[in-house]
């Protein structure tokens, strides 16, 4: 029977937690900022000999990512932690992760880029990595980002999907917050997660074998890359599969998209992460007016949801996408190229208007949202072009 | 959510604002509520002025940004009231509580606090060393806080107190801070 403990606790101790309760065996990080608590409370795990896991406080992000590739070759779950910089000295080892399909789960605290130095909550980071091959999932709560992340470890050690896994939470909002979250009992969360059973481990498989090999001319590498784009594609239900099975233990549903009240309104805002209860706020204060608004939050990022992002939006008269990061010399931000794709992918030619925002953690206020409900009313009536747009900046 | 309760905490880098935003979530948390603290992080330099807020509602919090129109202002150092405005966004009948040994009515003259805002002061830095031995506010501060405002029982916060410093710390040291409560809620005066 299914035992819950209501506590305080931040985005980053209840991911914390999430991982001890996983059974992690390797944990490769590096302390230093920007790091996040996250793996200062699983050292702390780890000193208590609360979990069996092999702590390898190493050099570097890139290490991290290094040892992590090489345990979950060998056939360890892995699990790890970083942020901002961190993340983005990983880079190269992302892509070897990913293309040699090795179910690590890590944890990013999604935080901003320098420069100028500047550690604060923003999606800088992740979305450098969004092509990387990791399915990538964003919290919206601490609570989520627990529920996430005890998801990741199904999803990417399904032997159908085997991909490495970002459970993502907003730097400081989520990560440092303190917000009233369920834990679940140890046993169950370990029986939901189970144990990995690896396909090809370099230790106690039936013989020697060779992982990320070299792959020759145009030939091998290109099939295993069309493969990789095939095994992410395709991991959408095993995704909505493991959501389900955790809801069914949590109570918590688990939906590509939240689309909250999109079915009737008029005007909707797509929106990633923590800004999508404010977004929710002022949506209500504006249906008390008469208004139809509307919320869609992307909680998996990649694969891109492109249907169920369309299902949401096809009957609004204008959508308001927010973008927690830029993509420089790109026409939009990340998640308005990839919302107007999958509009015109449906022969959708509704109106956007994309709006960067809340960039090296600038506080997201209730006025600024309700600037960006304003202008799509102004849009939908044909007094505002799709021009990029910024909320928040003088 | 016309229930939801918005604080915003004011004090230097070490004073134990944080903690504090969080004792009283927590204890709320306790009592069944829903609840949210957080830090506004600016440069982490002690005695640097830093804010933190708390939220406590009866109902799951949507909101996810700075506190803005604040139902109560808790000053923990008064040498920030000549360098913060401290009053800004405060609710019409919102509630000033201050560390401070000044009287209330001064305070209202020196920082010319609107009619509506109730004033509570506070000696917690005396209290603080009287009891703990150390100028660290936060504890009488959250005491007098829970009586003035009701916003949980006093009793709720000792309760929360007793077990999670009871984990941490000697009898000494949990005894001192709830006796700084006590003595913090017989002291403060409201105006």
């Amino acid at each position: 029977m299914a035992d819950v403990t209501v506590l305080a606790a931040t985005g980053n101790q209840m991911v914390a937690e999430a991982f001890r309760q996983a059974a992690v065996d390797v944990l490769a990080a590096y302390p230093i900022t920007p790091q996040t608590t996250i793996v200062e409370n699983y050292a702390k795990y780890v000193a208590d000999g609360r979990v069996h896991t092999e702590f390898v406080a190493v050099e570097s992000e890139h290490s991290a990512m290094s040892a992590s590739v090489g345990a979950s070759a060998a056939g360890a779950r892995v699990a790890t932690a970083t942020a901002s910089q961190g993340l983005a000295l990983m880079w190269e080892e992302l892509y070897i992760a990913a293309g040699m399909r090795l179910p690590i789960v890590m944890a990013n605290a999604n935080r901003a880029l320098s420069a100028p130095i500047n550690i604060h909550g923003d999606h800088s980071d992740i979305m450098g990595c969004r092509d990387s091959g990791w399915i990538i999932l964003f919290a919206e709560t601490a609570q989520e980002a627990y529920d996430n992340s005890l998801i990741s470890f199904r999803v990417a050690e399904h032997p159908e999907v085997q991909l490495p896994v970002m459970t993502t939470l907003d730097g400081f909002i989520t990560t440092h917050a303190m917000e009233r979250c369920e834990l679940m009992d140890d046993a169950t969360v370990l029986d939901y997660v189970g144990q990995r059973v690896p396909e090809n481990p370099l230790f106690n498989g039936p013989g020697p074998v060779g992982h990320g090999m070299f792959a020759s001319l145009g030939g091998s590498y290109f099939e295993l890359k069309k493969a990789q784009r095939a095994a992410i594609d395709n991991s959408a239900p095993f995704i909505q599969e493991a959501g389900d099975a955790w809801a069914e233990v949590s109570g918590r549903p688990f939906e590509f998209v939240d689309a909250w009240k999109c079915d009737d309104a008029d005007y909707i805002l797509v929106v990633l992460g923590s800004a999508a209860g404010n977004s929710r706020v002022v949506a209500e204060q504006l249906r008390a007016e008469g208004i139809k608004a509307g919320v869609a939050r992307i909680r998996l990022y990649r694969p891109f949801p492109a249907k169920e992002v369309v299902a949401a939006l096809k009957g609004a008269k204008a959508v308001g996408i927010l973008d927690r990061s830029d993509a420089f010399g790109a026409e939009y931000g990340p998640v308005g190229l990839d919302v107007r794709s999958a509009l015109y992918g449906e022969g959708l030619l509704i109106p956007t208007r994309n709006y960067i925002y809340g960039l090296g953690g600038a506080d997201v206020t209730l006025d600024a949202i309700h600037q960006a409900y304003a202008e799509l009313q102004e849009l939908a009536a044909g007094k505002l072009d799709q021009s990029l747009s910024y909320l928040g900046t003088r | 959510m016309s229930d939801l309760i918005e604080i915003r905490w004011h004090a230097r880098a070490g004073q134990g604002a944080v903690t504090a935003s969080k004792l009283l979530a927590e204890t709320a948390l306790l009592k069944g509520k829903y609840i949210q603290a957080m830090p506004e992080y600016g440069p982490e330099r002690t005695g640097a002025p830093l804010k933190a807020y708390s939220r406590i509602s009866d109902l799951p919090i949507e909101l996810h940004n700075n506190i803005v129109n604040p139902d109560i202002v808790v000053v923990l150092d008064e040498t920030l009231l000549s360098i913060v405005n401290i009053l800004e966004g405060i609710k019409p009948n919102g509630i000033l509580l201050l560390n401070t040994t000044k009287d209330a009515d001064t305070v209202r003259t020196d920082l010319q606090v609107p009619e509506g805002v109730t004033i509570a002061v506070v000696d917690a830095s005396g209290i603080a060393l009287a009891t703990i031995g150390r100028d660290m506010p936060n504890t009488p501060i959250v005491g007098a806080l829970t009586h003035v405002t009701k916003v949980v029982a006093v009793e709720a916060l000792k309760e929360n107190l007793l077990k999670t410093f009871g984990k941490k710390f000697s009898k000494e040291i949990v005894d001192a801070n709830l006796s700084s409560v006590d003595r913090a809620v017989q002291e403060v005066v409201c105006k």
